[in-house]
Order: C-alpha cells, then sequence, then structure tokens
C-alpha cells in the first residue's frame, strides 16, 4: 500500500494500481475513453490526463501507476482546460451526425460529451477520412467514425490472436484496418464482432438486417418464424435496463408475438437435436477408431461460426475434425422449412426464418452456399440481441411491462441440456450428459448433472470420463478414459489446435466456442462485457437449466417425435441432407478458396 | 548478418533467388522480439521495395497477422510500396535545412529528375524523397544519396552530383 493524495483527500491504495484505478477505487471519477477495464490500456485518447505535483507535463491517469507521496489533482483548471482541447479534438475529427448514427445515446463519445462542456465548431479542419467498408454481411467499418482508440486492434490482436484489424500509415493518416486498403470481406476475419462489442462509436457495428426483417413482416404473403439462441435470453434484459444475468424468456416471446412473427421458435430446441446427432456422431467416431477402422479423432464441435471460419483460415487441413453437424439454429432453419411447412401446409419458399443470435458471425453463416436446402435458405435474416432490442423500441413495446409468453411447438420446447449451449463448457456437458446415458444405460452421477471441471471462464477446460460397465453394444469402451477439452476464445482455440495439427492432442472430444466466455459473451450481445458479466449471464444460463424438468435432450418429447415422425433415425439419410454440412479450405489468405473440402 | 547480405543485387537476382535470400534472413530473426523492423529492412534492401506479396510472404514466414506487417510497412517513411528506383535521393527538411534552403533543393531535384516526391525516374534510376531530419543539422541543408550524405548542397552543383551515379 501506498499513500496518495487525489484532490486534497489523503488515501492508501494498492501500490501496483494505476492513478484511474486508485481514484476509481476511492469514489472519485476521472473522465476517461480508450481505457477498457481488464481489456485495454494504451493512453490514446489522453482524456483521462491528471495534474500530478512535480511532474511538468499532465499525466494519463490510465498508464501511470501510483507512488508514495503523489499529490494528484484530477479537477484542477489546467485539467479542465486539457481535457476539453483534447475532447474538441477528437470531436473535430467525427461526423458528429448523432442522430442518425445506430449507436445514438449508445455511445460512449456522446455520453463523455455531458460531462465535458464542449464547444462546437471551435476547432474545423480537414477530415482524416471517410471510407466506409459495407464488404462483409457480419460487420460494417465506417472509419470517418473512427477515434483511434485501438480497443478492437487489442481485442482482435491481443485476446482473439486472429490480428486483422491493425493502426495502418501514420498520424492524421493512420486507420485502422486489415492493410492494404483491403475489404474485411476479403481477409480471414472470423466475423467473430468482439471489436463491435469494444468500439465506442459507431466505427465497427454489426450490418443492420432489421429492414429485411420489417419487409418480411409487412408482407403478407410471407410466413415469418422467429427462433432465438439461448443467450439472447440472458442478456437481452440490459437493453431495457435490467441487470446483467436477468432472465427474460418469457417477456422476450411475448415481444417476438407482439412484433408481428407468426411463429416463435426456440433455437433450443434444435440445440437438443444437435445434442443426439452430434453424440452419435462421437459414438461412431468413437465405434470406427475402437475397432482399427478410419475415423478422426479428437472431434471437435461446430456450433459456432467465428470459429469455423477461423479454423479454414488457420489449419485448413484439419477439417475432418470437425463435427459435420450445422450449428444449432441453420438445423431449426432447415427443419422450418420442411417437417413444419410439411405440417402446417406451407410452400417453404413462402416461410422467411429469423434468427435472433448473440452472434455476428451467424450473419456471415447464412450466406455460406451449403446452407441451402431444395433451393430455399435455411436462415433468411439473422438480427443480433442489440438488433432484436432496438426492433423492440421502435415497435413502441414496453418490454418491461409484458407478461410471459410460451415458444411454440414443434420447434419450441427444450432440456436444460440446450440452454447451456449458451455458456462455454455447455455444449460438452450437454454431450456427456447424453453421450453417458446412451453408453452405459445410467445417468451422469454427478451432482446436478454438472460437469464442474469444464464450467467457469478459464482459458481451457478439461474433464476425464471413465466408461464402466457400458451396454453391451458398447463394450469396447470398457474401462476407457474419455479425455474432453474446452475452450472459448480463439487463442484457447489455437492452443488446442497447435496439439490437433501436431498429432498430438489427447482428448477425444473438443468444444470450441469463438468468443471468450461463449455465446453468452458473443459478438452481438448488449455492451459493454466485462468479465463480472460474464459471469452473471453464465449463472442465469445455469439457473434456466436447473429449473427445468427435463435436463437431457434426449429426453425431450418433441425430438423422439420429429425422429419418429420425421428423421428416422440420428445420422440417418434425412438427417445428413439437412442437419449436416461440409467446410471449406480457405488459407490465411483466402488462397485455397478455389478447392472444395468434401 | 553480414553487409553483403542486404545489398541490392536486383539486376543479377532471379526473384526467387530474392525470395530465398529473404528467408533466410526471417530464419535467422524471426525468434527475436521485436525484430520485423530488422528483417523488412533488409528485405527491403534484397527486394529493392516492400510489395502486398512480400509483405504477405514475411507475415507468414515470421508467424504475424499481414495487417501489423502492413502497418510498420504503412508507418515508416522509410518502407516503400512501390519499386524504387536505383538510387535513393533523401532531401532532408528539417527545421535547419529548411530554413537553410532544403526547399529549393527539392524543387530543382523535381526540376532535373522530372519526377515529384515519392516518384521514381522513367529510366528507374533515381527515387526522390523528402525526410524530416536526418541529423545532420550542422551541415545544413543536407540530403543523402543512398547511404552518402551531402553536406551544404547548392541547387546549381545538383547536376553534376547526379551525373556521378550514371
Amino acid at each position: 500500500m501506498v499513500q496518495v493524495t487525489i484532490n486534497n483527500k489523503k488515501l492508501l491504495v494498492d501500490d501496483d494500481m494505476t492513478i484511474l484505478e486508485a481514484a476509481r477505487a476511492n469514489n472519485i471519477n476521472i473522465p476517461n475513453f480508450c481505457y477498457m477495464k481488464d481489456v485495454h490500456r494504451f493512453g490514446s485518447c489522453r482524456i483521462c490526463v491528471v495534474e500530478v505535483e512535480g511532474a511538468r507535463n499532465l499525466q494519463a491517469s490510465c498508464m501511470v501507476k501510483v507512488r508514495d507521496g503523489m499529490v494528484i489533482h484530477t479537477n484542477s483548471e489546467r485539467v479542465k482546460k486539457a481535457r476539453k482541447m483534447l475532447y474538441e479534438l477528437i470531436l473535430s475529427d467525427h461526423p458528429k451526425n448523432c442522430l442518425t448514427c445506430a449507436r445514438n445515446q449508445s455511445c460512449e463519445l456522446q455520453k463523455l460529451g455531458e460531462l465535458i462542456h464542449a464547444e462546437d465548431g471551435r476547432l474545423e479542419g480537414e477530415r482524416s477520412k471517410s471510407e466506409i467498408d459495407a464488404s462483409s454481411p457480419s460487420i460494417i467499418r465506417d472509419m470517418s467514425k473512427c477515434v483511434l482508440c485501438r480497443r478492437c486492434v487489442t481485442v482482435c490482436n491481443e485476446i482473439q490472436g486472429v490480428g486483422v484489424l491493425n493502426a495502418q500509415n501514420r498520424g492524421f493518416k493512420t486507420v485502422i484496418g486489415p492493410g492494404a486498403d483491403l475489404p474485411l470481406n476479403s481477409v480471414n476475419c472470423v466475423m467473430c464482432g468482439q471489436c463491435t462489442v469494444v468500439c465506442p462509436v459507431g466505427a465497427l457495428q454489426e450490418k443492420d438486417s432489421l429492414q429485411a426483417v420489417w419487409d418480411a413482416l409487412y408482407d403478407n404473403g410471407r410466413h415469418v418464424v422467429v427462433q432465438t439462441a439461448p443467450a439472447v435470453r440472458a442478456a437481452l434484459g440490459e437493453e431495457f435496463g435490467y441487470e446483467p444475468g436477468t432472465l427474460v424468456t418469457g417477456k422476450m416471446v411475448t415481444a417476438l408475438r407482439e412484433l408481428g412473427f407468426d411463429a416463435v421458435f426456440d433455437t433450443n430446441f434444435a440445440a437438443d437435436l444437435t445434442i443426439i446427432e452430434e453424440g452419435n456422431e462421437l459414438l461412431d467416431r468413437l465405434t470406427k477408431a475402437m475397432n482399427g477402422k478410419p475415423a478422426t479423432l479428437p472431434m471437435i464441435t461446430s456450433c459456432s461460426p467465428g470459429w469455423i471460419k477461423y479454423v479454414e483460415h488457420t489449419y485448413p487441413d484439419e477439417l475432418d475434425h470437425l463435427s459435420t453437424c450445422k450449428s444449432p439454429h441453420m438445423m431449426l432453419g432447415a427443419l422450418a422449412k420442411s417437417y413444419y411447412a410439411d405440417k402446417i401446409g406451407i410452400d417453404p419458399r413462402k416461410i422467411f426464418v429469423v434468427s435472433v443470435m448473440p452472434c455476428t458471425a451467424k450473419k456471415f453463416e447464412i450466406t455460406r452456399p451449403e446452407m441451402v436446402n431444395n433451393g430455399c435458405p435455411n436462415v433468411d435474416a439473422v438480427l443480433t440481441t442489440r438488433e432484436l432490442a432496438r426492433m423492440i423500441k421502435e415497435a413502441g413495446v414496453d418490454f418491461r411491462s409484458l407478461g410471459d409468453g410460451e415458444f411454440d411447438n414443434p420447434l419450441g420446447i427444450s432440456t436444460g441440456a440446450a440452454d447451456i449451449f449458451g455458456t462455454t463448457g455447455g455444449v460438452m456437458e450437454a454431450a456427456i450428459r447424453t453421450v453417458y446415458e446412451i453408453v452405459t444405460g445410467r445417468e451422469l452421477p454427478f451432482e446436478n448433472l454438472h460437469v464442474k471441471s469444464i464450467m467457469g471462464l478459464d482459458t481451457v477446460k478439461t474433464a476425464e470420463l471413465l466408461i464402466e460397465n457400458p451396454k453391451d453394444e458398447y463394450k469396447f469402451l470398457d474401462g476407457v478414459q474419455l479425455k474432453v477439452a474446452v475452450t472459448s476464445g480463439l487463442k484457447g482455440a489455437k492452443m488446442l489446435m497447435d496439439q490437433v495439427s501436431a498429432n498430438e492432442s489427447p482428448y477425444h472430444f473438443i468444444e470450441v466456442m469463438g468468443c471468450p466466455g461463449g455465446c453468452i459473451s458473443g459478438g452481438g450481445q448488449p455492451r459493454p462485457t466485462d468479465d463480472e458479466i460474464r459471469k452473471k449471464r453464465m449463472d442465469a444460463i445455469y439457473r434456466e437449466d436447473e429449473n427445468k424438468q427435463l435436463r437431457k435432450s434426449h429426453e425431450n418429447p418433441f425430438i423422439i417425435k420429429l425422429y419418429e415422425e420425421f428423421l428416422v433415425k440420428p445420422l440417418g439419410h434425412k438427417s445428413h441432407e439437412l442437419l449436416h454440412t461440409a467446410y471449406t479450405r480457405r488459407g490465411i489468405f483466402n488462397e485455397l478458396l478455389q478447392g472444395r473440402h468434401r | 548478418m553480414s553487409n553483403s547480405v542486404i545489398q541490392c543485387r536486383c539486376k543479377k537476382e532471379t526473384e526467387a533467388e530474392k525470395y530465398e535470400r529473404i528467408a533466410e534472413v526471417i530464419e535467422e530473426y524471426k525468434d527475436r522480439e521485436g525484430s520485423l523492423i530488422q528483417v523488412l529492412h533488409m528485405a527491403q534492401g534484397i527486394y529493392g521495395y516492400l510489395p502486398v506479396e512480400l509483405q504477405r510472404f514475411i507475415a507468414q514466414k515470421m508467424g504475424l497477422p499481414f495487417s501489423r506487417v502492413s502497418g510498420v510497412v504503412t508507418f515508416y517513411s522509410f518502407f516503400s510500396t512501390k519499386p524504387r528506383g536505383e538510387n535513393t535521393i533523401r532531401v532532408c527538411l528539417g527545421t535547419a535545412c529548411y530554413v537553410r534552403g532544403g526547399k529549393k533543393i527539392v524543387e530543382k531535384l523535381r526540376e532535373i529528375l522530372g519526377v515529384e516526391v515519392g516518384g521514381t525516374t522513367a529510366d528507374g534510376k533515381f527515387s526522390l524523397e523528402v525526410m524530416r531530419c536526418i541529423g545532420a543539422c550542422g551541415l545544413a541543408p543536407a540530403m543523402m544519396i543512398n547511404d552518402r550524405v551531402y553536406k551544404q548542397v547548392n541547387p546549381d552543383k545538383l547536376q553534376s552530383i547526379l551525373e556521378k551515379y550514371y
């Protein structure tokens, strides 16, 4: 501990704190902008400057550590003048078209303006850049709004390890981008959208799909169905002032009905279906491997389209490790335009499927040429959680006053195993609950059905499961120690994939989610996201699971019915046609795109 | 790394040989922290300039994102992404050289060579660049041709200086 004086208050603070952290810990707010707790500390905007007695220049409080005896003024005339000047300089190179910007009222630059009473037009001059890159189906880059804080550079390089965003050029001409004026769609961007979560302004955003969805809803000839991913219900409430971790499942369903959707389905139903298909695929691979037949292990989950694109770019020779299962919302879309269309007697071409996802990469996923059956795209539009909130507000629906609604059948019932798909470790746990029971005929013998060691926010988590006394048809697995690993965020994925590509992976099954923490903190979720918020959303997801009567995917009565009435059996002919897919060798520079995999 | 390795042999070497030599440089440097600038410097010495294809090659060999390599290349004015002349003229426009007539040197060179700043003559002989202070303020106005510094340059003498390079 050291003693510092901030604004004439003597304070004892930790000696490894920065001035900003020390002030914060003592309820003194130093206006700051580019700084992001635990993520980004760069000192580029200088908004957080303070006066330190004895120092000639003002100090960026996010960068400078406290020292014993330091005397700090956060609000002196000199500090306030400098702060105002810095803010006005940032504004002088910003379009200021706030009223038409999607970040209006959720913009950190705007919010900062409330603290700093800037004078308009005092500093007007040349604008440095105006490039808008709309090439990506997921993310739109409007560089005229970029404030060069470099948060996106940090998440893209250091947190995700992808590195398609970096500062190019120098000084006034600096622009954040992939380099060589390449559009985002032409490089190895995985479209995870983590950059859109940290961008303080409207420079990086999801590509807007609201208009396409409204158009479909206003078209009377269309039967518009919507589905919601497990992570959406654990975060949507934040957009309406609820505490992080508040579950708003029922209100969300009611809101979707009020918006005019003809059927409100649950992606969770398809998550249960994924477990049946993927679990059987794993058993199929294990059976082959144990009987000396060719089979690729470890098998790796395929629900996260950002992760899939990453592996296609980075490890194009390892695509056989990926489960061939489509992601759950694609499965549901395929079923909506076949099974459901048959049931209600509607031409599948008239059905318009909207997925509400915590994810920006899903917007890219629906454009993949594989995601089409019988000439119909499986899913027609993807809205992020943020976009759904905007849609609800736009329609004048008073979310907080809504009652609880229920999802529609036959694609609306789900088990607790499906709920946990939204968090890191969830897909693996759901798969283990079902696979263990298929193999042994007994329920997974863990407290509350949880696989504790793969829960939580650690980058790489592992578990081992000893198979004892299996059923006769799985005798060959007797005594086998099933090894699994779970990771979220692409840095962790890289660690596990390096083992895979060196043929050194000790695992049978790996779960990868592209965003740190999993879908609960996906690129389409409400801002901000930090570890505390991640944990709250994660708790909410596990709560939803534990509150369900049915907690194992194979117990879902509508899944059982679906196989009886339509699919016949897991990995069967219909499943292969509708629910499974193939992957594309891309290469880090897209140099492999000509040759198609499988 | 000896100096001869980075010397330009562009006229005598094939494309593949240049890439091979750059790969050797990367092999030697890639595990050293912060060696990207060093590698780019040498690669430019070998290849003459740093086109996007070469930047990709360097990125892949060094295990770095392309955007990072391109970011460094576009940050430093010393690096060029366009083909450069056999000889690079750099006129200093730092404060001391500027007030002692650096600008006039630039004007005269533009006239003699028929190129703008940043350009290369049609015969590929000279590239013309300006720099902000080459650290030779006592010799102002100064300019460099390749590694050689010319002091107190008189615009009228430029023609005869350039002739030495033909």
